[in-house]
């Protein structure tokens, strides 16, 4: 087919595309590099979990980037490297927000970003009691390519990620997802349970359940007097099992996947975390292996500098 | 078509907007940190000690005794606490002077209380997150300070 004379070519039209990629890709690291210089890094005692929330929040003010990815086998397809960025911010002591960025590569098919979502959670009751409760409430837009398994839930199999990206990402869901995240820490054991429930704001889609539990504990209780990269009080091991439960239309348990994931965190005196969690299919609807790793670091003061910045007092 | 593999700008933009907006919402309602009078910030975080249970009062610190104890307190603060009450405990613009005499005079029981509880409504989380020898660790720490100098 000809191309017509008014019509810019495509390589033309890619080289604008590559240029407004280029400038934004610049603006985005000089402003990362700003950013870095501004706020201080803090500390974090970040818990090894990757999919069970416990019922600690955000320090407020303080902004935690998070980098994780999952690589997972699949049956029937292609071996996928899933991704995410998260930006967690601290808003108040009962009151934390999260954006997150998703992506993914499926070996020999192609790498495509597959959506975003906007996390809350809110701290229910002011003190400590035998169960602290937390709501959890998140926005999801993201297409069916989406293959983080951030969460699974209702009849979520693994068979739902083979197909094409050029196929899955054509489809793209809005997703309401509430949780209730209960959890105790008693002599250095954190238990954390999180039923949860989702919703295609499609009428039609039914309502889908989940769990997520978890276990975890530091290797030290005690903290040593000297700063230290590997002191035992800086590692936290974990475990984690979670699945989907059904949705409303049908509430059996087959089609079902489930996992269960050693995990640890290494938790830097320099502000970094480093996680690592291998996951187990225990099913043969589930991923025989997801492997998760994340890189995380919180800074403090980045709400006094965005409001310095908008003109308040710092 | 568009490039997958490269930063969407949309992206960016969306990202930067959320983190704008999300503190913009945050301060806006505020009554707040930032313009807040020391003294006030003062009477209301001393006021917690009140409400702590008898109960949890007189409990005794069980490292005491242990001679390192402070030290490794002392780096426990700096990595979680200093961050809102001052590199020395002095206290900032978010948090309390700890080396008052409020705090200096109260048990270790009633400080290890307040820190495993917070003073969620006031900005303080809870630190139950930290093991139980750590926070006795942070009390000896604190309880080893010397009491803030009065201004004349």
């Amino acid at each position: 087919m000809k191309e017509s004379a008014n019509v810019p070519s495509s390589d033309a039209r890619g080289s604008g595309h590559s240029n407004k990629n280029a400038f934004f890709g610049r603006l985005a690291v000089y402003g990362f590099l700003l950013f870095v210089a501004l706020v201080r890094p803090a500390s974090a005692q970040e818990s090894p979990y990757i999919v069970t929330y416990d019922h600690y929040l955000e320090e407020p003010g303080n902004l935690e980037i998070e980098y994780f990815s999952t690589f997972g086998t699949q049956r029937g397809g292609n071996d996928f490297d899933a991704y995410w960025v998260e930006f967690e911010y601290g808003a108040k002591a009962w009151w934390t927000t999260e954006f997150y960025l998703d992506g993914q590569t499926t070996f020999n098919d192609s790498t495509i970003f597959t959506g975003f979502r906007w996390e809350n959670r809110f701290r229910l009751l002011q003190r400590e009691h035998f169960v602290n409760p937390v709501l959890y409430i998140e926005y999801e837009q993201i297409n069916e390519a989406d293959k983080i398994i951030k969460e699974v839930e209702g009849h979520d199999v693994e068979a739902d990620q083979a197909v094409s990206n050029a196929l899955a990402r054509r489809t793209l869901d809005h997703e309401l997802e509430i949780k209730l995240l209960l959890s105790k820490t008693f002599k250095g054991w954190n238990i954390a349970v999180n039923p949860l429930a989702t919703k295609n704001l499609l009428p039609s889609d039914p309502w889908e359940f989940g769990y997520a539990i978890g276990a975890s504990r530091p290797l030290a209780l005690k903290a040593s007097a000297s700063q230290c990269n590997f002191c035992p009080e800086n590692f936290i091991a974990g475990i984690e099992l979670y699945g989907g439960l059904g949705d409303t239309q049908d509430s059996s348990l087959h089609d079902t996947s489930h996992y269960l994931a050693p995990a640890m965190a290494w938790n830097l005196p320099s502000g970094w975390t480093l996680r690592v969690s291998p996951g187990f299919g225990l099913n043969d609807n589930s991923h025989r292996l997801l492997l998760r790793w994340g890189l995380s670091r919180e800074f403090s003061g980045f709400g006094e500098v965005v409001r310095a910045l908008l003109g308040g007092r710092r | 078509m568009k490039n997958a593999r490269g930063i969407r700008p949309s992206m960016i933009l969306l990202t930067v907007g959320y983190l704008v907006v999300a503190v913009y919402v945050t301060f806006a309602h505020s009554d707040d940190s930032g313009t807040m009078k020391h003294d006030h910030l003062h009477h209301h975080h001393f006021a917690e000690f009140a409400k702590v249970p008898e109960k949890a009062r007189v409990r005794l610190n069980p490292l005491e005794s242990d001679t390192d104890a402070v030290a490794a307190g002392k780096k426990l603060f700096a990595q979680h606490c200093a961050e809102c009450h001052g590199s020395t405990a002095e206290g900032g613009r978010k948090a309390p002077n700890l080396r008052a005499d409020e705090v200096q005079n109260a048990t270790p029981g009633e400080i290890f209380w307040i820190l495993t509880n917070g003073v969620v409504r006031r900005g303080m989380p809870v630190w139950s997150k930290l093991p139980e020898p750590q926070r006795w660790q942070i009390v000896s720490y604190l309880k080893s300070l010397a009491p803030a100098e009065k201004s004349p």
